[in-house]
């Protein structure tokens, strides 16, 4: 074992942390959205509008992430008009491109997370909303959105760790995240091991954080109180 | 299409065979996984906390840290750690392993922690009665548990031992990164030398919808077996 090589590397693997923690929450920022909106397209009695929605996640949730990226980083580039738009300016730096293509796996998954959360909320629930004479609206934010939330939690807390994991695939497209530069410092010094056990020290210490959160929440909001 | 062409014309063949090597190397891995999952599952249920602690020890730091580490350690470190012990026998070569064992071995230490996890969850929620029956009928330790507890797992781990197959299937593609020529490496080289990287990527995402689907019909067929009677 080298400690040295841990204590130096120590800092530049932290600094890379940041680059991940970016990405990962802008990620689960955007997916979330994009999970609920998809979880209400699913629930949508249209056969069509329905369809869609499975067919997009089951497309994402089938393909490896890594696909993913590499259609979007290397793949998109290639068509011309898409070079000459505005989006252009987003899709020729990995960093958006990893962003993309994370927001929209993770929105697959949290769409199948929201849509089982919002099935399992008993019917009794929205007819007393109904009887009560609250509109549709107000039933639909204030009473399915946050039963839906505290039952998809466990699963949205798994879906976090497995987003962080995740991330590391944006080294594959130059990104400099923990991975990339862990895989950095092993290809420069061969010690693989003394980098491994500083870099996975981090994702594990990361993991335990999201995991003590999500547990804190899931508490928090139990029905019994 | 006559990008796909079979033959030396088109990458029809090449892709193929990348196919097979990811079926290879998903299977290869799922069953290391289950070596591992039958080594760290009773670990995990000992009445032990010095075993228990090795066991969560394995299932929380696989699970915690990101795959591509992983097969990173074993990329660099693999040849290191086989030629370290080499040398204890006096064996100072340098020894090259192949990328195939690299990468099923990454990748079978993965699906192992999620697979010694599913087992877990089966085993304790298979009814105490059964063990205690089992014992009282004088049946020994190795018939308990191949004829009256392992049966009733299955059932119970079939559906997760399917999130399992997925999950190791779709990791084989993170190999490419050690240069194994799967599915992803092939199309990686593909469309390096064709410069038509959205078509070989699509592509290759094809492949993997199709692996995932033909893998999910297989095993709703295993499952229906294994729940017969209930």
């Amino acid at each position: 074992m080298d400690l040295d090589l841990m204590i130096t590397s120590f800092p530049k693997l932290l600094g890379a942390t940041i680059v991940t923690l970016k990405l990962l929450s802008a990620s689960l920022f955007f997916g979330l959205f994009l999970g609920l909106f998809f979880a209400i397209l699913r629930l949508n009695k249209n056969i069509f509008i329905n369809k869609f929605a499975y067919v997009y996640s089951y497309i994402f949730r089938g393909t490896p992430l890594l696909v993913q990226i590499f259609i979007i980083y290397f793949g998109l580039g290639q068509i011309e008009y898409l070079r000459t738009t505005f989006l252009w300016v987003i899709l020729k730096e990995p960093y958006w491109c990893a962003i993309i293509a994370f927001t929209l796996n993770t929105g697959a998954y949290t769409s199948e997370i929201l849509r089982s959360a919002f099935q399992t909320i008993k019917p009794g629930i929205i007819e007393a909303g109904k009887s009560l004479g609250i509109s549709n609206k107000i039933i639909f934010f204030k009473i399915q959105i946050p039963i839906a939330i505290r039952q998809s939690l466990p699963a949205y807390g798994n879906e976090i760790i497995l987003m962080m994991k995740g991330t590391s695939l944006a080294s594959t497209v130059t990104l400099m995240d923990l991975t990339g530069v862990a895989k950095y410092i092993i290809s420069t010094t061969f010690k693989p091991i003394e980098v491994f056990v500083v870099a996975g020290g981090i994702y594990l210490f990361m993991t335990f954080i999201i995991h003590n959160v999500i547990k804190y929440l899931e508490k928090k909001y139990s029905f019994q109180q | 299409m006559e990008l796909l062409a079979f033959g030396k014309t088109g990458w029809g063949d090449e892709l193929f065979y990348a196919t097979l090597m990811t079926i290879a190397v998903s299977i290869t891995a799922m069953l290391v996984g289950f070596l591992f999952a039958l080594i760290f599952t009773p670990l995990k249920l000992s009445k032990y906390k010095a075993l228990n602690l090795v066991g969560n020890f394995y299932t929380t730091v696989i699970r915690g840290v990101p795959e591509l580490l992983v097969i990173y350690l074993f990329f660099f470190g693999g040849s290191g750690a086989i030629m370290y012990v080499a040398s204890i026998f006096g064996y100072y070569e340098y020894i090259e392993i192949n990328a195939f064992i690299t990468g099923s071995m990454a990748i079978g230490i993965i699906s192992g922690a999620y697979s010694t996890e599913v087992f877990r969850g089966a085993i304790q929620s298979i009814d105490k009665g059964q063990f205690e029956a089992a014992k009282v009928l004088g049946i020994n330790k190795f018939g308990q548990f191949y004829k009256i507890i392992l049966p009733q797992m299955l059932r119970l781990a079939i559906p997760n031992l399917s999130n399992v197959w997925q999950i190791t299937l779709k990791d084989t593609s993170l190999i490419s990164v050690t240069g194994l020529v799967e599915i992803m490496r092939q199309s990686y080289i593909a469309a390096g030398s064709t410069r038509d990287p959205l078509f070989f990527y699509s592509f290759a995402a094809v492949l993997y919808l199709l692996l995932t689907y033909v893998s999910m019909k297989l095993i709703n067929k295993l499952e229906v077996k294994y729940s017969r009677g209930y």
